[in-house]
């Protein structure tokens, strides 16, 4: 069969359409379905829609998957199975609610499954001493490797003072 | 004009703009999508609340989508200040936009707060700064939503973590002229950025412009992110000038014809689409960097490229008019700009 437009390619996409009651066929070569747009799936393909493809495509079993879907998030009410659907939270508690199920889905989007980035003073004065200490600890340690044994001495103070502060507010 | 539309930054040769958006969440709050008209005000009341506490930040200025002509709302999506998901969203949607038109706060977008923060020229890194400290007023007096594991809570697992898109808006002329943009496409892809059209996700490439940002917002420091991106775009820039010093060393006058007729259609056309306007626009603008069309400053172009968009020409002419009409206003407005 030869396209119906171009009359010179042979047709790879056939169509059927029903429009007012009448159908018509049509049939393309792969060139004039691409430049017609007919290929193109951008239309009604969103990226809530590729999440979503991802949600679903882990092996659990079905009985296993259909009571993980009742799982409800107690502020907004969205349930993991509408989550899986859409691909969209309905609050920060969400996240809470669903829990460690949400890494194999955050490693496959970012490749990552932890947040490395800025700490909110409000939320995260805790996090934000831990991560200091940790940076210290790191500075600590090449000092000592390179044998400044004054520059050590004054970070160990400073990780002991961080520490002793955490523990005060706590 | 204001703020990047004026084309005062460095590296504004090539790259139009640097912006930020950071998008955060308020603890315990239902995301925008699932909120009731009134709590949506009480969430555009507490940024703006929290926005008044600071004297140092700039004024701002509130822009409720719900009081706004379609029109209206289109303007500021074409001018940058706000997103196109945030010009459809009527029901609790609103931007509130600095006088200078660097930073704009949308609220009840997707997310409740979109900072976004935007830079002519290349200053992703000043941006950053500038965004981050919003994000630090805002947050004296707002919870966010957030988690130690996973960083800033969003409505969409794709933006989880730093809540953060960066992205540069750059005019590569003579890397799509040359067939080099299917090769940079594919390689920044692999290091977690992406490359779209002029107004964002979905939207289409016209007159040479693009926009780079990052991709993945987990598992990266906001920094990482900055830092990777400017050094791209750097290399993206060094590419471009390559590519141009070929096509001047192997094409000269060539190209001078293909610019000079730009410019002459832009100086005399009587009819315009917004589509030829921008394929124009991109010739001239390659031609003033190339040094062949002389005195024409960067941001004279960037307001012609506003300002003969759809809604703002309406706009300026006080009432809605067809396309065919605005071909015509297009070909005028854009003949009255370069006389002056």
């Amino acid at each position: 069969m030869i396209c119906d437009e171009c009359g010179k390619r042979p047709a790879a996409v056939h169509i059927t359409k029903v429009e007012n009651g009448k159908k018509s066929d049509i049939h393309l070569c792969e060139q004039c379905a691409m430049q017609k747009n007919l290929l193109s799936l951008s239309t009604s393909f969103s990226v809530n829609d590729l999440l979503a493809g991802l949600l679903n495509s882990g092996g659990a079993s079905q009985i296993k998957a259909e009571m993980v879907n009742e799982v409800k998030c107690n502020v907004c009410g969205l349930s993991y199975g509408k989550f899986r659907e859409t691909g969209r939270f309905g609050c920060g508690n969400c996240y809470k609610v669903f829990g460690e199920r949400l890494n194999p889905l955050f490693k496959k989007v970012h490749g990552n499954t932890s947040h490395t980035g800025k700490i909110p003073n409000r939320a995260g004065g805790r996090i934000k001493v831990l991560r200091e200490v940790e940076r210290l600890k790191q500075q600590l340690d090449e000092a000592i490797r390179n044998e400044e044994y004054e520059k050590a001495a004054d970070l160990r103070d400073k990780i002991r003072d961080l520490n002793n502060a955490g523990k005060g507010e706590a | 004009m204001k703020g990047w539309v004026l084309g005062s930054g460095p590296q504004s040769d090539i790259i139009l703009s640097s912006r930020i958006r950071l998008a955060r969440n308020i603890a315990d709050v239902p995301f925008p999508s699932e909120l009731h008209a009134e709590k949506a005000e009480e969430v555009i009341d507490s940024v703006r609340n929290s926005l008044s506490k600071s004297e140092s930040t700039p004024e701002f200025k509130d822009y409720i989508m719900q009081n706004l002509a379609p029109l209206e709302r289109q303007c500021l999506v074409e001018r940058h200040l706000i997103s196109p998901g945030l010009s459809k969203n009527c029901t609790g949607g609103a931007a509130l936009i600095s006088s200078d038109e660097t930073v704009s706060i949308m609220v009840n977008e997707e997310d409740h707060i979109r900072i976004q923060t935007i830079l002519p020229g290349l200053q992703i890194k000043k941006s950053w700064k500038m965004a981050s400290d919003i994000d630090d007023l805002l947050e004296q007096s707002i919870e966010y939503a957030y988690s130690e594991n996973w960083g800033y809570l969003t409505s969409c697992p794709t933006n989880v973590g730093t809540g953060m898109r960066a992205s540069v808006m750059v005019h590569l002329p003579a890397l799509n002229i040359t067939g080099n943009m299917n090769k940079i496409l594919q390689a920044v892809a692999h290091i977690g950025l992406t490359i779209r059209g002029l107004y964002g996700e979905g939207t289409e490439i016209v007159g040479n412009i693009f926009q780079i940002s990052n991709q993945i917002t987990l598992g990266r420091a906001e920094e990482e992110i900055v830092e990777n991106l400017t050094a791209v775009t750097k290399q993206v820039i060094d590419k471009e000038k390559e590519a141009r010093k070929v096509l001047l060393e192997r094409n000269r006058i060539q190209i001078e014809d293909k610019i000079w007729r730009s410019w002459g259609l832009m100086k005399n056309a009587r009819v315009m689409n917004s589509q030829e306007c921008m394929k124009l626009l991109s010739d001239v603008r390659l031609g003033v960097n190339l040094n062949i069309i002389g005195n024409i400053p960067t941001g004279l172009l960037n307001e012609i490229m506003i300002e003969t968009q759809t809604a703002s020409i309406q706009r300026n002419s006080g009432k809605e008019l067809t396309a065919s009409e605005r071909d015509i206003i297009r070909a005028e407005m854009v003949r009255n700009k370069l006389e002056t």
